[in-house]
């Protein structure tokens, strides 16, 4: 056991993984840098330096330097699963999926069921999401909603070091597509994670604290805020259960339902848009399994319904806070 | 006159503690106390137990004040004899936490080793004395336990002599590849790693398949016990409480792990958040499931039938006492009457953990008789 920043943990993850199985292959934009370019190998390990490493230690027969093609690269991962091998494509940011949803919509998510289960699509496409990096609105969505609202698709937001390697060996070990969402804003964050591999399943929350007045569920970077608000709404006297679904597709909806019947009260942080976003979805499953026990309506705590500002005073102002998420916990315990 | 005056210090419960809560002082200030009467309540994120004055005396002050948490070592209360003066006492504080200001938190607490023994990794972690003539204790944790088991006990027991707590194979920081799983398999590779450690003769203390691990250990090779403690032991009679097994090889999920862990104890509340959450760390880790899934089919198959050694112990000629919580809902307590009466301590109140429900008591009997042995 060791203290490894989210960054170190996704690497290990992946080393491990590739390791273990020969089957293992990473492609994606920059992940061993320098094609072409004598003396400059393994020079970035993609834009955050996540592969870094893996490239002088796997060959660039595994660690492969793509085209910046999207729709191309994609769609060779999909096609390398369907086939036997276990992508883990890197897609940098997540708003350029745009590019490439027939293949993840169309052909990934509707293999296991259009051919009668017979065929499995054991691939991962990982993504950079979320705002506070001063990178506008065509590099800060969050768009998890969107992959989450498609049957066959598994949806992963680690919130932290430990739960991102847990959870990336589980996603490259699972014979589903998973997209793997990594937050821009928490690749420098540390936390104590074990040097052995090991799984974390999909579909199981995770319950940071324990209270009786109030659940507060969030999601990736969102946890570390509603965590912050829930220390700070001890002080006050309001204790709080904080869950972090950990993945969306499966989600553990039976923790938030066996949450708020006790609680009666709850609050969700998502960073992504309020419209039909993680927040919208969870409240209308909790209002309507648990509208019994609910004390006092439900409160999203979400950016507003517009792109992402670049100025770097009104992102700021756009993404949730920890004030905001304890304002909305006053006016449900109001 | 410093010498009269003790000082009771945040005390350092497990590897991962760095601080711990004052839920409550037990004792009023000015208050006559004996050695070992539970003095004041603590809670770390992981449990709540309470903390026992080292000493006889007054308590002259309580220096932490009930719901301040502070760092392992920082000052919260003095002991000492009603003849010493304030001015003593207030100096003597003053001293404390100026010393404490100077050291931070930088003072060193022990770490466990990776051992390298004949068939597997072992993690170990010793505490007491550089040198000493005493021999050493070993302490064996049970199934799906490990070295933390100990926390509550082991610092109390290095005192006199220094003590060995180690992570079986499958468990902790162990390697988790288990060939065979029985019970002579792992007392072979508990004498593997006291081998590595350069071990001789050895006071053995084992907790519930611990228990059987080390009573193995001393049917093998008794003239290198110098006394064996089962606390909650598997292996002196049949039954146990195969329900739990299952559950905990099986639970992967919080829920699941928690029902099975609640019937450790005798008091579930003492079951926290971060409890269950450092077993599901740890089942997660690749080889685990399987490790567990060996050693229960070889330990604990059709209940423990095919090993029981209780019939032996009239053969044994290392000292034994059996520990027992009453409430034991693993394995019964009824099995502690393979030892005669005096040396069968049947604890009220507590269940299979008992060592982390009564530690004060289990403490105190096994230093008595181990320093009797």
């Amino acid at each position: 056991m060791s203290k490894k920043s989210f960054r170190q943990a996704v690497n290990e993850a992946l080393a491990q993984e590739m390791r273990r199985d020969p089957r293992v292959i990473v492609m994606g934009e920059d992940v061993a840098g320098g094609l072409g370019a004598p003396g400059e190998d393994d020079a970035w390990g993609g834009p955050m330096g996540v592969t870094k490493g893996l490239m002088p230690e796997f060959g660039r027969e595994r660690v492969l330097d793509t085209p910046i093609t999207e729709s191309g690269f994609i769609g060779a991962a999909i096609g390398a699963a369907a086939t036997g091998l276990r992508p883990v494509a890197d897609l940098m940011f997540v708003d350029f999926m745009g590019v490439c949803f027939d293949q993840i919509f169309n052909q990934a998510a509707k293999f296991r069921y259009m051919f009668g289960g017979k065929a499995v699509t054991p691939v991962v496409i990982r993504t950079m999401y979320g705002g506070g990096f001063r990178a506008a609105s065509q590099h800060s969505q969050c768009l998890y909603p969107l992959f989450t609202h498609i049957p066959g698709l598994k949806v992963v937001i680690p919130s932290s070091a430990y739960d991102a390697k847990g959870l990336l060996i589980q996603a490259i070990r699972d014979d589903d597509p998973v997209i793997f969402f990594e937050h821009k804003m928490l690749y420098d964050d540390i936390d104590e994670v074990p040097d052995e591999a090991y799984t974390i399943p999909f579909g199981e929350a995770n319950v940071l604290r324990e209270g009786g007045d109030l659940t507060l569920v969030a999601l990736g970077r969102m946890v570390k805020l509603a965590r912050e608000a829930a220390e700070s709404l001890a002080r006050q006297g309001i204790s709080c259960t904080v869950i972090d679904p950990r993945t969306t597709s499966p989600m553990d909806t039976d923790t938030i339902l066996e949450s708020v019947a006790d609680t009666g009260r709850l609050v969700i942080v998502d960073e992504a848009h309020p419209r039909c976003g993680m927040a919208a979805d969870i409240s209308a499953i909790v209002a309507q399994e648990a509208f019994g026990a609910l004390k006092a309506p439900i409160r999203m705590v979400t950016p507003p319904h517009t792109p992402v500002p670049f100025s770097p005073a009104l992102e700021d102002a756009y993404l949730p806070t920890p004030a905001r998420i304890i304002e909305a916990a006053r006016r449900v315990m109001a | 006159m410093s010498g009269q005056i003790t000082p009771i210090g945040m005390p350092k419960w497990g590897l991962a503690m760095t601080e711990g809560k004052v839920n409550a002082w037990l004792v009023a200030e000015g208050a006559a106390i004996a050695a070992g009467d539970d003095i004041v309540e603590i809670e770390t994120s992981k449990i709540t137990n309470v903390f026992e004055s080292p000493v006889a005396g007054t308590l002259r002050r309580q220096v932490a004040q009930p719901g301040e948490t502070l760092p392992v070592g920082a000052l919260l209360g003095v002991v000492a004899e009603a003849a010493v003066d304030d001015a003593a006492i207030e100096a003597f504080v003053a001293q404390y936490r100026a010393h404490q200001a100077e050291i931070g938190s930088a003072e060193a607490a022990p770490e466990p080793v990776m051992v390298a023994a004949e068939g597997w990794t072992a993690r170990v972690l010793r505490m007491g004395p550089d040198e000493t003539a005493a021999a050493p204790l070993v302490l064996i944790h049970g199934f799906g336990g490990d070295l933390q088991n100990w926390q509550f006990n082991q610092p109390d027991l290095a005192a006199e002599r220094a003590v060995y707590a180690l992570d079986l194979p499958g468990h902790g920081g162990s390697s988790k590849v288990v060939a065979e799983g029985g019970v002579a398999a792992l007392a072979a590779s508990v004498w593997a790693a006291l081998a590595a450690l350069g071990l001789g003769r050895v006071h053995l203390a084992g907790h519930s398949l611990g228990g059987a691990i080390a009573l193995r250990m001393a049917l093998d090779q008794g003239a290198r016990i110098a006394s064996l403690t089962l606390i909650c032991p598997a292996g002196l009679g049949p039954e146990i409480n195969a329900g739990y097994i299952d559950g905990f090889v099986r639970a992967e999920r919080r829920k699941e792990m928690k029902a099975a862990v609640e019937t450790l104890f005798a008091d579930p509340s003492l079951v926290s958040r971060d409890m269950i959450e450092d077993l599901l760390k740890y089942k997660r880790l690749d080889g685990v499931p399987a490790a567990l899934r060996t050693i229960a089919a070889a330990a604990f198959a059709d209940g423990v039938r095919a090993s029981v050694m209780a019939p032996s112990l009239a053969t044994l000629a290392v000292p034994v006492q059996v520990i027992w919580g009453a409430e034991d809902r693993i394995i019964p307590p009824a099995q502690a009457a393979a030892v005669d009466a005096a040396r069968r301590h049947v604890l009220p109140g507590a269940g299979h953990m008992v060592h982390i429900e009564r530690p004060a008591e289990v403490n105190r009997l096994i230093a008595a008789f181990v320093a009797a042995a």
